[in-house]
């Protein structure tokens, strides 16, 4: 099934979401849009101070509200369970316990939950968070990155490395890398700051929980990960997991932004035990933005060394991250700002050390591109000035440097299928690039820049030797096909996806396949749309599924026809025998009599990775960044800036993204296009800036993202490399092709004005004033080939 | 604050309903008349989430007092599938200009607010009108590409509604 020369039904066309029309009639819903019979209004007090202890709480006015049903704080059995996305790293709490000591009894940041009130609508769960008395001690805040490297006495969490609020440390070093960049004739050193950014999803973010008359939990949750939400619930509320039932509706957008199980969700749970009644949160967009676990603000220290032919010999990077108030999947954002670094090129030596500092913020976490963005920037900007160093043009420069397929990185990475330097080529031939770079007028620019992403972790967040995805098929004598598998439909198109890779086996048309990928009770596990896993990972798990049942009508149709079961083919609804297409049988025949005497046709699919090679256990971190295979890019962006303002516009990007093979070019498309538009934020304008521990301006209007009118032409190119392992052949496409773009812009930039830009965002203010100082300085205009 | 009751012609529909007068129209739609179509996305007319139709105009729902609406025509999302689903709304699916879905239908409102005023758009034009809509998942192209494709077909007279 594998063969990508082979023809193929349904894999490859462009298909549109198969829950498109859902969507756009407004019949789907989403959590907010659920009401059940006596829910209640949860509303969530939060803190107004950075770090601060509670000392006490006293709810009785509040409780007294005619209207309120339940106030809980910290007091509340469960409350102070620790969970965390990482069971490595929990650190995290419901609600802080007054009068507690250490981490327990303080909220961490401004937006950090303290208590939390059940009413009967809205307004009363307002008056009622109005009427808690609550005394505080306000500590000192830490709110800058610095700072929280330093010593200290009263450390945000409890686990620091040293008495400082260093979340966790992490060292890797291969080779001789001070020893290489001392030889090399090319050593290029830079710093870089980066600002945090968010997902600005669209849907805010909402639960329902309803501790039923069974004594069973019930949760709607708008998640990415409900396996993991489960898991933590069940240790929140001390319930055994058979007792919790997790329901994911429609989701609008995630991009890492509703992959933890968060405070609300066990506020809710708890809540409704508490009261006996269905309990509905739902933010407001501010409350979105204190709740962030977006990308981590940085800064970057890299050095990159070459020697006399312009091959990469070494690299050394630095990087600080800031965390917020809690873990979040902060040790992997740490590791992958290090190992996701080297991208697509071959490096013989390679050293990082990395740490993440606890600040009194909202906290950090994973976001699109997750862990790689930052350093990706870094990476390509320092690569654009050694090929100028080396005076070699910055396609050549990459080019001369890139992975093979099939190979092993120095620190342990099993690359497959690698379809860079198709990218590179093809971007350069369709942008023009020879007759553009360093050849255009003052103003105008393009630049280059290559990217490469894991797709999927090959490592379980909680270890153990469960399959990573699992698929259940089943065909009863109706002719449709249930699909089931609990991987998160947030927009992406798994669900599309899952179909696709069932239609195909069974040569059936799509309108026979329905998905159930919501509800943990019937679906089974697949760990969550996180790391890009869901295709290759579930796709695979359903390919395997439907293989069974394949086999199953194909031995229904040998029995009807009287011909071997080998030579049949499922294509068009029809089983049709090879050998002689005249004799087949149509779908339904087949399934007839495939279901006689024996009833409804079930299979099972799983997906496990594959043992992982080198770096096993080698040493400290060698899980971090393993994929089962990974996916490439290259992008070709072309900018003008205006010379008076230094305004930019991004006039055309010509992306090229190796995603193995693109099981529905549609969808691969639309997720290019809003990687492009979500990286183009962050290099031109989001930001979240604080003031005094206070995220300015937490809304739509201040956190600017861009609009349709500052979008650019994109020029999808698929680069199609068949992964080996891959369903079909595919790889990711949902993250890695947000990486290349940040750099490419800059690298434009700099080809149309000649300012290198080493912090985020290039606004037009900070791009002028670069320009003012080089001008000032006198420097020429350094635009390279000119 | 007690209740008022008001007349709300939505859809082509008389609904009667006890409201608040500072309730806005997003409140009545969603909660009281149980239009889930209509979101919810911010609160502060910042992501056209929640546009409806108010007299054939694109209005934010979030930003409209419900009283200001009596005696006008609302059209919702809900409004446009009548009983086969609109061009706009079988466009936004196959063009891919829906993924999470959530913002699609204040586009698809003001889509058809635009195209029922300018039947035939430049791109430029249609950037323009939905410059007040968020989406976070498809970068706009694709939605842009739908609301093109639906003013071709009406201008070859082959989209109804």
């Amino acid at each position: 099934m594998k063969n990508s020369k082979q023809s193929f039904n349904i894999i490859g066309k462009r298909v549109p979401l198969v829950d498109a029309l859902k969507k756009t009639t407004g019949e789907g819903f989403y959590t907010d849009d659920i009401k059940l019979p006596g829910m209640l209004i949860c509303k969530i007090l939060r803190s107004p101070y950075s770090h601060a202890r509670v000392k006490s709480i006293d709810v009785s006015k509040a409780e007294a509200l005619d209207g309120v049903y339940a106030v809980i704080t910290g007091d509340e059995p469960g409350a102070q369970n620790r969970f965390g996305v990482l069971p490595i790293s929990k650190d995290e709490i419901s609600l802080p316990k007054p009068g507690a000591p250490g981490r327990a009894g303080k909220a961490l940041y401004i937006g950090d939950c303290v208590a939390a009130v059940a009413a009967i609508d809205e307004e009363t769960a307002l008056a009622a968070l109005q009427l808690l008395e609550i005394v505080w001690e306000k500590l000192d805040p830490v709110l800058r990155l610095d700072d929280g490297l330093k010593k200290t006495d009263e450390p945000i969490q409890d686990k620091t490395e040293n008495g400082t609020n260093i979340h966790k440390s992490v060292e890797q070093h291969f080779g001789d890398v001070p020893g290489t960049i001392k030889s090399s004739k090319y050593a290029i050193t830079k710093d870089f700051d980066f600002v945090g950014v968010t997902h600005a999803f669209t849907e805010p973010i909402a639960s329902i929980a309803h501790f039923d008359a069974d004594q069973r939990l019930i949760i709607w949750s708008a998640q990415q990960v409900p396996h993991y939400l489960h898991r933590a619930l069940t240790e929140v509320m001390e319930m055994p997991m058979h007792k919790i039932r997790v329901i994911r509706p429609m989701v609008g957008g995630g991009f890492g932004g509703k992959s933890d199980p968060f405070p609300h969700e066990m506020i809710v749970s708890l809540l409704s035990r508490k009261c006996g009644r269905p309990v509905k949160i739902l933010f407001d967009r501010e409350e979105v933005f204190y709740n962030n676990h977006g990308r981590h603000p940085t800064k970057t220290h890299i050095t990159i060394a070459a020697d006399e032919k312009g091959k990469l010999t070494a690299l050394d990077l630095d990087a600080t991250i800031d965390g917020g108030a809690w873990g979040s999947f902060g040790v992997v954002t740490t590791y992958y700002n290090g190992v996701l670094s080297m991208g697509p090129y071959k490096i013989p030596n390679f050293k990082y050390a990395g740490r993440r500092v606890y600040t009194n913020k909202a906290p950090c976490g994973a976001m699109r591109g997750h862990g790689a963005a930052n350093s990706r920037y870094a990476f390509e900007v320092v690569m654009d000035l050694l090929a100028e160093e080396a005076n070699t043009d910055p396609c050549d420069f990459r080019l001369q440097n890139l992975l093979p397929a099939n190979t092993e990185t120095v620190n342990g990475f099993r690359i497959t299928s690698n379809g860079t330097r198709e990218c590179i080529e093809r971007a350069r031939q369709r942008s023009g690039w020879d007759k553009k770079h360093g050849k255009l007028s003052y103003g105008e620019g393009i630049g280059v820049a290559c990217g490469f992403y894991i797709s999927g972790s090959a490592h379980r967040i909680y270890f153990n030797e469960l399959p990573q995805s699992t698929v259940h098929l089943k065909i009863d004598m109706d002719g449709g096909i249930t699909v089931h598998c609990m991987a998160a439909e947030i927009g992406q198109g798994s669900d599309t996806m899952l179909a696709q890779c069932v239609a195909e086996p069974l040569g059936v048309n799509l309108d026979r396949i329905r998905i159930f990928s919501a509800d943990s009770d019937t679906d089974p596990i697949d760990l969550g749309s996180y790391s890009s896993r869901v295709t290759f990972m579930a796709g695979n798990a359903a390919i395997q599924a439907a293989d069974k049942i394949r086999e199953k009508l194909a031995n229904a149709a040998a029995k009807i026809t009287g011909q071997p079961a080998q030579g049949f083919i499922l294509k068009d609804e029809k089983v049709i025998f090879a050998p002689d297409p005249k004799i087949s049988v149509t779908f339904d025949e087949a399934l007839t009599e495939a279901l006689a005497k024996n009833g409804a046709l079930l299979a099972k699919g799983i997906y496990q990775s594959p043992p992982p090679i080198g770096a096993q256990g080698k040493f400290k971190g060698w899980r971090a960044g393993l994929s089962p295979t990974y996916s490439f890019q290259a992008y070709v962006a072309q900018v003008s800036v205006d010379p008076d303002t230094c305004e930019i516009r991004v006039n055309k990007v010509w992306a090229a993204h190796d995603c193995g093979k693109a099981l529905n070019p549609l969808a691969v498309e639309g997720q290019i296009e809003g990687c492009i538009h979500m990286g183009l934020g962050q290099v031109l304008c989001e930001e979240m800036p604080y003031l005094k521990g206070a995220i300015q301006g937490p809304n739509f209007l201040d956190y600017r993202t861009l609009t349709p009118m500052q979008m650019p032409e994109v020029d999808v190119i698929i680069v199609e490399s068949n992964d080996p392992e891959g369903p079909f052949g595919a790889k990711e496409a949902g993250e890695g092709p947000l990486l290349p773009i940040l750099p490419a812009v800059a690298n434009a930039i700099y080809d149309a004005v000649g300012v290198r830009m080493y912090s985020l965002p290039i606004t037009p203010d900070k791009l002028w004033r670069a320009v003012q100082r080089q001008m000032t300085a006198g420097a020429p205009r350094a635009k390279a080939f000119a | 604050m007690l209740c008022k009751i008001i007349k709300l012609n939505i859809n082509g529909s008389t609904h009667e309903t006890a409201i608040r007068e500072y309730d806005v129209l997003l409140d009545v739609v969603r909660e009281n008349l149980n239009l889930t179509g209509t979101k919810r996305g911010c609160d502060m007319g910042t992501c056209g989430c929640c546009n409806v139709l108010i007299d054939g105009r694109a209005r934010l729902s979030c930003l409209t007092m419900a009283m200001e609406c009596i005696g006008k025509k609302i059209v919702t999302i809900e409004g446009l599938k009548s009983p086969i689903v609109h061009p706009l709304q079988r466009a936004f699916a196959e063009s891919g200009g829906s993924q999470c879905g959530f913002c699609t239908q204040g586009f698809i409102m003001t889509a058809k607010a635009l195209l029922d005023e300018n039947p035939d758009p430049k791109r430029e034009e249609i950037e323009e009108a939905i410059s007040g809509n968020m989406c976070r998942c498809t970068g706009y192209i694709k939605i842009v590409d739908a609301i093109e494709n639906v003013a071709k077909l009406q201008k070859n007279g082959k989209g109804s509604n």
